[in-house]
């Protein structure tokens, strides 16, 4: 069985929420960054939706995953790609779903490698719970708690949409 | 043998198709070596940033075993580890020619009492580091860093990044190694590499006395007289005349090398206007390729030095990431 979440619901969440800190912390030019494949399309809508038209960066975080000692190497990993200077920079750090928050870790270790930012703002779609590290996002368009026998998924990028699976465990 | 083949006696390959070491290319198929290129591409890009670190490999000791000298190869791997966040040991071993074989065996077992993790091994004899694998601690991690006559993989495949780069594609390329055949362990893994991606025509292009006798059955095709052999190439590759590797009569003279097979202006305009001119170096000005050529505007041969930095980075932590988690399934059976 297969359920969706409106998707647009979640990323007006996001925008008025984004929005608000973005004011809050008086920041007035953001520079977008998503994490690859999920985070990358919400970059590009968010992006839009704010009105932000320096080109947003793409994160591929294999190179920096504290499980290398564990699997091994990501064999599709692809280049990260920042078109902008990120030191100094505000940064607003995107991705689909956050959970144990390693992904994010592994994120800021790599952004900090491009130069000091002046600050980097989280959003993600769907917070999941479940952390095992202190990282919180700013911004979530909605949590979640699921069931053992419940994944979520971010499908994209056209169009976007939430897949909530019961995988019948 | 391919590289999805799960027979645990694939030297080179874990169960599930995993590098765990990198010794030449054979028994290794498309998907792997596409595989290898596009984590160098990555890596590529690490390098163009300010901090040039990934922390891949950090707290691992590489040691590099050089019984043979060399000067591009052992700094670019030595780049390689440490962008890799490794530490990095210089050995250069001269080896004495009588007991070779066992140096190597004392030698490494010294090594291994330092808890390396990878040893990336250049030697004189073909198949050294095929041997070591073979003896070493089940989590070492070996790379072969050119052996003999045999192999020279990294290289052979940084060519390849090179390639790919400048022609986007291997389908319908025709391309020419040029020179000493013979003795050169990189035409080998280039024609494997080649065959193995699908070009269209490997060419060598030589005098009979630098070419090994079954040069066909490695892949490729034969031209003695370089301007035919320049015709709609794509991209051609010199190789070093290895003077320290001459004995006996192979060659007439020098210039007499050049004129037949030194790449110049002239010869290169035989080939596609937008043929690359590629040199593993150290190159040999006047005697293999004019200056003007390998200064010129066709010439990647600086493409390739870079590009040897990245291809030894994807090497060095796909092999590791190999044995990391062969070892980490290992412990997982073992518990069940």
């Amino acid at each position: 069985m297969t359920a969706q979440l409106d998707i647009n619901q979640l990323l007006d969440e996001l925008e008025t929420g984004l929005r608000r800190i973005l004011e809050e912390r008086n920041v007035t030019e953001p520079a977008v960054i998503g994490i690859r494949t999920g985070g990358v399309w919400l970059a590009d809508v968010l992006s839009k939706r704010l009105g932000i038209d320096q080109a947003f960066g793409e994160l591929d975080i294999s190179f920096y995953r504290d499980d290398f000692s564990r699997i091994g190497l990501n064999p599709k990993v692809k280049p990260s790609s920042l078109p902008f200077d990120t030191e100094g920079r505000d940064i607003i750090l995107i991705d689909d779903v956050i959970m144990s928050g390693r992904t994010i870790r592994a994120a800021m270790n790599e952004i900090f490698d491009y130069g000091r930012p002046a600050s980097i703002i989280l959003a993600t779609l769907i917070d999941l719970g479940a952390r095992e590290l202190p990282i919180q996002p700013d911004v979530a368009g909605r949590v979640l708690s699921l069931d053992a026998h419940q994944r979520v998924k971010l499908r994209g990028p056209d169009p976007l949409r939430i897949e909530l699976q019961e995988t019948g465990q | 043998m391919t590289a999805h083949d799960p027979s645990p006696h694939h030297l080179q390959l874990t169960r599930d198709g995993q590098l765990r070491h990198f010794l030449t290319l054979d028994g290794l198929d498309r998907d792997l070596l596409t595989d290898i290129l596009d984590t160098a591409d990555s890596f590529i890009e690490v390098g163009e940033r300010t901090i040039k670190k990934v922390p891949l490999l950090r707290g691992r000791t590489v040691v590099n075993l050089f019984f043979e000298s060399s000067t591009r190869t052992r700094s670019t791997f030595e780049l390689a580890a440490k962008r890799l966040s490794a530490d990095v040991l210089n050995l250069d071993i001269s080896t004495s020619a009588t007991s070779k074989g066992e140096s190597l065996s004392d030698t490494l077992l010294n090594l291994e009492a330092m808890a390396s993790d990878m040893f990336v091994v250049r030697h004189s004899q073909s198949g050294a580091p095929h041997f070591i694998a073979e003896s070493v601690t089940p989590g070492v991690a070996i790379i072969n860093a050119g052996d003999g006559r045999h192999a020279h993989p990294t290289q052979a495949m940084l060519d390849m990044l090179t390639i790919r780069q400048h022609k986007q594609r291997f389908d319908g390329l025709k391309v020419a190694i040029v020179g000493d055949v013979l003795h050169s362990r990189v035409a080998r893994s280039q024609i494997r590499a080649l065959n193995v991606l699908g070009a269209e025509e490997v060419r060598v292009i030589a005098p009979g006395t630098l070419l090994p006798k079954d040069v066909e059955s490695l892949g490729c095709t034969v031209e003695y007289d370089m301007e035919k052999g320049m015709k709609d190439l794509d991209v051609v590759i010199m190789l070093r005349l290895q003077k320290e590797r001459m004995e006996g009569a192979l060659l007439p003279s020098e210039r007499e090398f050049y004129r037949l097979y030194g790449l110049n202006r002239e010869k290169l305009a035989l080939a596609h206007p937008e043929c690359i001119v590629m040199h593993p170096g150290p190159i040999n000005r006047g005697v293999e390729i004019e200056s003007a050529v390998a200064d010129g505007p066709q010439s990647v041969i600086l493409n390739q030095v870079t590009n040897g930095i990245a291809i030894r980075m994807a090497v060095m932590s796909m092999a590791m990431g190999g044995q990391v988690a062969e070892r980490q399934q290992k412990a997982e059976r073992a518990k069940a």
